[in-house]
């Protein structure tokens, strides 16, 4: 009998360059064999499990600016690939005018895990359940993307094209995350039903956001993006057109939910089955979406 | 397989070791410095058995890459007590029961030290936030959470 769920890592050469060229350099000259690494909270647990295979792990979090946190009130706020999620929520900044993405990091795993993972590498681990990623695109990240020929902006929006897989190429570093100066008033909240109320992946996520906006019918602008119900992270944009163009009212974020639950695509698995994760998308899009709109009265 | 020498300090002490580049914190600390106070349970970031402080902040040692302690300070369970002097919260987890198997109490301690330092005065609910990484199955918690209680009272009474 072993004691151990998991083996330990399998042979592998760290790399940490010493700028962010070199560092895309190496890449792009060892792509498919070399990949980046922050927190490898992820990548650690996919090489024990034998699903990677990399020859080289290239160190980036300690590269340029990437331990770095900034907030302006009219750039916004910048947070570097570097920067644990412990640090986000600590933040005054954050907690201040970006709470979702507090309470978003707040869910992952535990405190330990969190002094390592990062959201940037949230992010690039591109997993239909990661926690953060909801909060980063109703929020309108970017990712500051560093290439072998220049520097570059990517719009979350796009970013993913399926399980574990972006736009990223090889030899791409992504360096930070950037967020616009938030609508005010503004309101969100995570709902993430896991298997246990802490530390678990979710079954289900839902991101709900919400601030006034004079520019439609309803006086009001909603988001929703799901977690674990589709190959990528969702916006649900037909929440979003729905509840801008009619008056916000009960009735109304119950159909916002049932929309939501339309726009899913959900499969079995060993936490939840499809049937179940469709039923609790609507109800916690409605849930999420009427308690994000208290907030905002 | 590259092997890097780095240097860094554990418990105090400085020390210099040659690590493979798969070496993890938890392996360097178990296999090549005898620190077998620290447990590897998941090795997958699960349990928090192999909680130690990097740089003071509680880390699983086995999702951190023992190459990437370079220049850091590492505290284990073998470094929490002074000249003899138990912690405050080694102290309290013994006065309240706190400790069945044992197996994963260093994890613990040092989560709970992590917690103290940063806030001195929890909740109920930090304390629990605090320990969710942290797995116990003999003791159900309650004595666990008491103990973190009673060690942030005694520790505000020594500093105060």
């Amino acid at each position: 009998m072993t004691l151990n769920a998991h083996p330990e890592l399998p042979e592998f050469d760290y790399i940490r360059p010493a700028s962010l060229m070199e560092a895309s350099q190496f890449l792009a000259e060892h792509a498919g064999e070399a990949r980046p690494m922050l927190g490898g909270t992820d990548i650690f647990v996919r090489m024990r499990d034998g699903f990677w295979h990399e020859k080289y792990l290239v160190d980036v979090k300690h590269l340029d600016g990437s331990g770095d946190i900034r907030f302006d009130p009219v750039a916004g706020l910048t947070i570097g690939a570097g920067v644990n999620m412990n640090r986000v929520i600590a933040s005054p900044q954050v907690q201040q005018h970006y709470p979702l993405l507090a309470e978003a990091c707040r869910s992952v795993a535990s405190y330990q895990l969190r002094t390592r993972a990062t959201i940037v590498g949230n992010i690039c681990n591109a997993s239909p359940a990661g926690d953060t990623i909801g909060a980063c695109l109703l929020l309108g990240g970017t990712l500051k993307v560093h290439g072998v020929t220049s520097f570059r902006q990517v719009p979350l929006p796009g970013f993913f094209l399926g399980p574990g897989s972006t736009v990223l190429q090889p030899g791409d570093i992504v360096t930070a995350i950037q967020f616009p100066p938030p609508p005010q008033p503004d309101s969100g909240m995570y709902i993430k039903l896991g298997r246990n109320q802490m530390s678990d992946l979710s079954i289900v996520g839902v991101t709900a956001y919400g601030f006034a906006d004079r520019t439609t019918t309803s006086g009001y602008r909603f988001r929703v993006a799901l977690a674990s119900v589709a190959p990528v992270p969702l916006v649900v944009h037909a929440v979003e057109e729905y509840l801008a163009a009619h008056e916000i009212s009960p009735e109304a974020f119950k159909q916002a939910g049932r929309l939501a639950q339309e726009s899913c695509n959900p499969i079995d698995d060993v936490r939840g089955s499809a049937r179940y994760r469709k039923a609790m998308v609507q109800r916690l899009t409605e849930k999420a979406l009427q308690i994000t709109w208290g907030q905002l009265q | 397989m590259t092997t890097h020498r780095i240097t860094l300090t554990i418990n105090g002490e400085y020390e210099q070791v040659d690590v493979s580049s798969n070496m993890t914190l938890l392996q360097m600390l178990r296999d090549r410095l005898a620190l077998t106070g620290t447990k590897n349970g998941c090795n997958a970031g699960e349990c928090g058995a192999c909680t130690v402080l990097l740089d003071g902040e509680p880390v699983n040692s086995c999702m951190v890459l023992a190459v990437e302690c370079a220049g850091a300070q590492i505290t284990t369970v073998e470094g929490l007590a002074h000249d003899g002097i138990l912690d405050p919260i080694q102290q309290t987890i013994i006065e309240h029961g706190a400790v069945q198997c044992g197996f994963c109490t260093p994890g613990i301690l040092l989560s709970a030290r992590g917690l103290l330092n940063r806030n001195p005065n929890p909740s109920d609910e930090e304390i629990r936030e605090a320990l969710v990484g942290n797995l116990c199955r003999c003791t159900g918690y309650l004595r666990i959470i008491d103990a973190v209680k009673d060690a942030a009272l005694r520790q505000q009474a020594l500093l105060s």
